[in-house]
């Protein structure tokens, strides 16, 4: 569904303009307020409408299918961890509210720096392992899969 | 030109495309080459790119080995028997015996994981997916990249691969230009792995007008994985393999969970179950072998992907359509219900905007189901993508050329779409693909692989020029009319991107051909392409954005055309439901039990099309995983 943006709620910021994957979201050059360049390269992502401080942007359903008259709302707490959705449906009989979460950890402080690791040995990096392996596949001290490990034998013969 | 050129010199690892794949390669070339320059080049913003930016509400490939629920070769045999027999089973056993410890690692990262309460394990849709609360799926690998990458430039368009001159068919980096300062980015790298994405937007869309932009795969997948290694001379393999999904109409909802874990199932438009009539007629199409219900029921061998997607076509085409997701019954346990929603919400927003705009209460009504336009791609039900050596330990001679997911040019890796015959590898198979890869880049360079390399300033030269050449067709030939877009001497991308849809669906066996080709429609439509080829010289562009547009529409192209070439080369129909050779009806496996591969020689632009063996490594008796 292609977004839009709001007139009087948008401050031209630019978040939605550096976050939109397809390049679509651009800030117009009179009215310093963002807009959607080209709705046919929209996938309705919602990308530029989590990202946007002032919640100016909005998505209405396509116009080759999607009556009037609906709304998929959104708001994504960092913070909090969550996102909480809202969605109405035309006729007005059906209202929901739901909300998941999004992350289990703050942001960035559980990805690891690989700089700061043990370098790997000659004989990690000549074996099949990847970085924290063999210990997180199976959480055991068993290493890698291999043909052989797993009571396989290269089958013989080739089919053309 | 007045746009400047920036180089990024002395690059070890070069990453292009940071999506699911491009993230793995560059969190695991960092401890691999804790020394290394590892740089990533990304079309959009690496927070939301790539296929997963909208978020995901399943990890599709997980085998549970640690709970005891699948091993690696059980993973082999279900992509092999979903894909008719066409897989890579080194590169697939490679990647399902380590794509666990990259689940793990999410889970580690704050990837909210559902489980099972009973069981204490993930929990389960289906045998190889676990449901996960995965809207911020992208953020959170992307972290993983930005915090072990020297540098991450955002918005530039890869548009070339640049080659050695000291050495014949060695990558030496990238070149793109920044879609918002216009500027010359030029990567000199020892590696270059490549990332980007396979190809939506290559058939003509169902959706028209505004709705153009509504299609499964993303709109920003632009078949650059493809088009950058083809251009650059790299083999490819199984590009004929394009993919057709039975999807939720209109919105393309995903119906995985719909299935797996909601209960539901499809019935006719007058509430019939119509798959098993179809099947005794597709068996004598496709054999015994890849198509026996009985044996499937038995097994649990899955009815290959594909042949599920023929069944609903031509129960379409007897009139008896549509087709419908029986959503009614588990619907009505508010749980299901609220999954249901959540399955939409957290991965194709687009859905939920639909059934709202169209009062489809699936709890009250069972919504329509329909096949999509095709796509080529190489990480979901289909495997697209270059030809790449495999793993030392388990590959054949005809699959080894010494470093894991290293294409054919030395040097140049691939990961997630960009490597042929690994489907269902989905988003953690990506990443895990991008960490082997990155793992073998680094040995390459540390085995003294890369030493030498040179690139001239004349290459560089002709390449800018090159790339800023639909800026300049435009300055020079836009005045020639007095306002508006049709002007003699050029296209504009859409009219461009319009022309080859159009191509494509009518040619290569689209929707509105009902997804039937034959040998005289491909030799049509590989005419028209090389003609299409030359106007793409001409192709106009008025502004950085349409640049880009204009870029994407080149590589749909090339990627359009390796498609029609090996579609050509297949003489049966070994996919039905994707695609029908008219001419070549019945799948042949006397003659086509192989794997295609093809080269396009980049000087003259002429395509060598061969066989490569097929080699089952895996054997078919499955033993109890759970021993």
């Amino acid at each position: 569904m292609p977004t839009f943006v709001y007139m009087t709620r948008c401050d031209g910021c630019g978040h939605c303009v550096d976050i939109c994957p397809s390049d679509i979201m651009h800030i117009d050059k009179t009215y310093r307020r963002a807009y959607n360049i080209e709705p046919n390269m929209c996938w309705e992502c919602y990308s530029c409408v989590k990202a946007c401080p002032q919640n100016a942007i909005d998505v209405r359903g396509y116009a080759d299918f999607a009556p009037l008259g609906h709304s998929v709302r959104v708001i994504r707490d960092e913070e909090k961890g969550v996102i909480a959705w809202r969605i109405k449906f035309r006729n007005g009989e059906k209202d929901l509210n739901l909300l998941a979460p999004i992350t289990t950890k703050p942001w960035g402080s559980a990805t690891p720096d690989l700089r700061k690791e043990t370098a790997p040995t000659q004989e990690q990096r000549d074996s099949q392992q990847l970085y924290s392996e063999p210990k997180y596949i199976r959480m055991d001290d068993g290493d890698v899969h291999t043909l052989e490990s797993n009571g396989l034998k290269m089958k013989v013969g080739v089919y053309y | 030109m007045a746009y400047k050129t920036i180089v990024e010199d002395n690059i070890d690892v070069l990453v292009a495309g940071a999506g699911l794949g491009g993230t793995g390669a560059a969190f695991e070339a960092r401890y691999w080459g804790q020394d290394k320059k590892i740089v990533i080049a990304e079309k959009a913003n690496i927070d939301r790119s790539g296929a997963v930016a909208q978020g995901l509400y399943a990890i599709n490939c997980y085998m549970g080995t640690r709970f005891g629920e699948n091993n690696p070769e059980d993973h082999v045999r279900y992509a092999r028997i979903d894909l008719m027999g066409m897989v890579r089973e080194d590169l697939l056993f490679d990647m399902a015996r380590h794509v666990d410890s990259t689940v793990h690692n999410f889970e580690d990262w704050g990837l909210p994981i559902m489980r099972d309460k009973e069981k204490g394990s993930f929990l389960r849709e289906g045998r190889w997916q676990i449901m996960i609360h995965g809207e911020s799926y992208k953020p959170i690998v992307a972290e993983a990249a930005k915090k072990n990458a020297d540098k991450v430039f955002n918005r530039i368009c890869v548009t070339h691969l640049l080659m050695d001159e000291a050495k014949e068919n060695r990558v030496a980096g990238a070149v793109g230009f920044n879609v918002r300062t216009g500027d010359f980015h030029v990567f000199k790298s020892k590696t270059v792995i490549c990332g980007a994405g396979g190809a939506s937007n290559i058939f003509k869309p169902r959706s028209v007008g505004e709705g153009a932009g509504r299609v499964w795969y993303a709109p920003w997948s632009s078949g650059s994985a493809y088009a950058l290694m083809i251009n650059a001379g790299a083999k490819m393999t199984q590009m004929e393999n394009r993919i057709v999904l039975a999807r939720f109409k209109d919105g393309y909802g995903p119906v995985g969970a719909y299935f797996l874990h909601l209960k539901t199932y499809t019935q006719n438009a007058y509430g019939e179950e119509y798959e098993s009539k179809w099947f005794p007629e597709l068996q004598k199409l496709v054999g015994k072998e890849y198509l026996d219900p009985e044996v499937s029921h038995l097994t649990h061998r899955p009815i290959p992907t594909c042949l599920r997607n023929h069944c609903i076509i031509h129960e379409v085409n007897a009139g008896r359509g549509p087709i419908h997701m029986v959503t009614m019954h588990s619907f009505q346990d508010p749980h299901l219900e609220e999954i249901g929603w959540h399955n939409f919400l957290g991965m194709t927003v687009g859905q939920a905007v639909l059934w709202a705009a169209t009062d489809v209460d699936p709890k009250n009504e069972n919504p329509e189901l329909t096949t999509s336009e095709p796509y080529v791609m190489g990480s979901h039900a289909t495997g697209c993508g270059a030809w790449c050596s495999g793993p030392e330990d388990i590959s054949p001679p005809e699959y080894f050329w010494g470093y894991n997911r290293m294409t054919t040019i030395e040097g140049l890796f691939g990961a997630g779409d960009a490597v042929g015959g690994t489907p269902h590898a989905f988003s953690s198979g990506s990443f895990t693909e991008g960490r082997l890869a990155a793992k073998a880049a680094c040995k390459y360079i540390d085995d003294g692989k890369a030493e030498g390399i040179t690139v001239s300033e004349k290459q560089i030269f002709d390449r800018k020029e090159e790339v800023f050449k639909p800026l300049e067709h435009y300055k020079v030939h836009r005045n020639e009319i007095v306002a508006g877009t049709v002007n003699p001497n050029y296209h504009n991308p859409r009219q461009a991107l319009d022309r080859l849809q159009k191509l494509m669906d009518e040619y290569g066996g689209g929707v509105t051909v009902n997804y039937m080709t034959n040998d005289k429609l491909l030799s049509i439509g590989l005419k028209k392409l090389k003609i299409m080829e030359e106007d793409l010289e001409k192709i106009a562009a008025q502004d950085l954005h349409e640049l880009l547009r204009a870029w994407e529409v080149k590589h749909r192209h090339r990627a359009s055309e390796c498609v029609l070439q090996h579609t050509l080369f297949r003489k049966e129909t070994r996919w039905p439901g994707y695609y029908y050779r008219g001419d070549a009806m019945k799948l042949d496996d006397e003659n086509w039990h192989v794997l295609t591969v093809s080269r396009r020689d980049p000087k003259t632009g002429e395509y060598t099309m061969e066989k490569a063996p097929l080699y089952h490594l895996v054997d078919d008796d499955e033993v109890a995983a759970a021993e």
